[in-house]
């Protein structure tokens, strides 16, 4: 009886030995100090900061109220804005999900393919929404083609990717049972990876095209078309009624976006 | 008629999987491979239809060499024989109709396939078959609504929608309860008969290899130790086949405890 006591009394748990605390406490330290280091190098001008509440006030006074003047002007932007990104997400498809194809491991013809689909997904996902706009607003001129184009080139990025990840998931057993009957590849494919690969398909178009909508919000401050335009003419006017107005309609176009997308993933998934 | 000449299997640079294996198979029999995991049962079911690429030898399917076959002529003759896999391979997401038009996949053109617009005589086929097996009731439900059985009625049915000259059922009763599983062996077994198909069944389970086909064939570290009917399938050459492996008793019963992927009615 005794010696049992003795043995329960001796039974120590600890989570972590001395040594993996010590590593905690080394890496808790190491972070606070690139916080504290962050802080001093970025040269905040800390009167301003104290200043904020003061302007934020001003600026909300001289917005409110909001002005319904240019209300049919923002509409008409609001839809060009939807518009742009609908447009994009569809051409989008066409173009990522070859890429998609010859970049999931699964599926790619060779090598060489594969590392080409990896380039374009890459180049694509490294490069901002703003920076394509820049860059064909440049090439094309300042509209609404540029905002296209710049929301289609970095979303080739999000889909194919999603996608060739998708693909590469796939149970291979229906493949190998495709090819056992003599179908051709084309025939393998439409019959044993595209329906495994549907619902992720659906899932993240919808996704994207939220995504594109918000993105498309502010193209127009680089000139490429939608409601960011009359945004960037009423702030250069310093027209802050209008400008209230303007964010307001973003909001709420961006909550409608949010709540189509939920409803179609409900639906349709 | 197959007949598979000196087939040799390795991958890599080791030790071959397959060393040398002849087998002929003539008519409408019903032969069953038996032999231990590993022992290359599938991949000798693999090369017949090249699913896996056989290193030399030769397979003759009615005097055609497969071994050699390339793209478009291997398609073709890939459509003559029927597989029957282990985890059914199904197209889950598809209708259990579209699962068994698409043993027609080497028949018909890309349009047709995409759009499902098959020809009226496969159509009929594939009814009549799925009466035959007993799932016709199901033609428009998915197939990932089915339970174990009916699956694999589902992955023969598909295989028999090729025409094939042969068919190849690689452990077409592994996932099974042991019940489900003599049903399959009676159905491969009667519609050998009714086609006049040769049927070539890897198995685990010695007792309904001994029961429901004509010919057992064992193999041990790929090569071929016994070739024989049932009668002759004593204690000894069960011995030969597993000794050493695993206890006769658990190679006859081991069924019971490989049912893995059986009823799927929670997957509605």
């Amino acid at each position: 009886m005794v010696d049992h006591a003795q043995r329960l009394a001796d039974r120590v748990w600890q989570r972590y030995d001395r040594k993996e605390r010590l590593i905690r406490y080394a890496v808790l330290l190491a972070t606070l100090m690139v916080v504290f280091w962050a802080v001093r190098d970025i040269d905040i001008f800390w009167p301003w900061v104290w200043d904020a509440p003061n302007q934020i006030s001003n600026l909300g006074a001289r917005m409110w109220p909001p002005s319904a003047a240019g209300l049919s002007g923002i509409l008409n932007a609001l839809l060009e804005t939807v518009h742009i990104a609908t447009l994009a997400t569809f051409l989008t498809i066409f173009l990522a999900l070859p890429v998609a194809y010859i970049a999931a491991q699964n599926t790619t013809p060779n090598r060489a393919c594969l590392w080409l689909g990896r380039f374009i997904l890459v180049s694509s996902r490294s490069v901002n929404t703003i920076i394509w706009a820049l860059l064909f607003v440049a090439i094309f001129g300042p509209g609404v083609l540029a905002g296209i184009l710049a929301i289609v080139f970095r979303s080739i990025g999000f889909i194919g990717k999603l996608m060739g990840e998708a693909i590469e998931e796939i149970d291979r057993r229906p493949v190998e049972a495709m090819e056992a009957t003599g179908a051709s590849k084309a025939k393998v494919v439409a019959y044993a990876i595209v329906p495994q690969v549907m619902p992720a398909f659906f899932a993240i178009v919808v996704l994207r095209w939220d995504i594109n909508i918000r993105e498309s919000t502010v193209l127009g401050l680089v000139g490429a078309g939608g409601i960011g335009v009359i945004l960037q003419g009423a702030i250069d006017t310093f027209a802050w009624p209008t400008v209230a107005t303007i964010l307001i309609a973003i909001i709420v176009l961006v909550l409608l976006g949010e709540a189509i997308t939920s409803l179609l993933r409900s639906k349709v998934l | 008629m197959l007949e598979i000449t000196n087939l040799v299997k390795r991958y890599g640079h080791s030790e071959a999987v397959l060393k040398g294996l002849d087998l002929r198979v003539e008519g409408n029999s019903v032969v069953s491979i038996v032999g231990a995991s590993g022992a290359g049962k599938s991949t000798m079911l693999r090369c017949i239809n090249r699913l896996v690429e056989p290193t030399s030898g030769s397979i003759k399917l009615n005097g055609t060499e497969l071994v050699n076959l390339k793209g478009a002529e291997l398609r073709r003759a890939r459509r003559k024989i029927g597989m029957v896999f282990q985890g059914f391979n199904l197209l889950d997401r598809l209708t259990v109709m579209e699962n068994v038009l698409a043993g027609r996949l080497g028949y018909v053109s890309f349009y047709q396939a995409i759009s499902r617009r098959y020809p009226p005589a496969d159509i009929e086929r594939a009814f009549v078959l799925m009466e035959r097996v007993g799932i016709a009731h199901y033609a428009n439900k998915r197939a990932d609504e089915l339970s174990g059985g009916e699956r694999q009625r589902v992955g023969v049915v598909r295989a028999l929608m090729q025409e094939p000259d042969v068919l190849l059922a690689d452990e077409p009763t592994a996932s099974l309860d042991p019940r489900t599983s003599e049903q399959i062996m009676m159905l491969l077994q009667s519609l050998a008969s009714e086609l006049s198909l040769p049927v070539l069944i890897n198995i685990h389970n010695v007792a309904q290899a001994k029961t429901y086909t004509e010919r057992i064939v064992g193999l041990r570290h790929g090569k071929m130790i016994f070739d024989g009917q049932p009668a002759d399938f004593n204690k000894d050459a069960l011995d030969a086949i597993y000794g050493g492996i695993e206890a006769p008793d658990d190679a006859i019963t081991e069924q019971l405890g490989t049912a893995v992927e059986e009823p799927r009615h929670d997957a509605v």
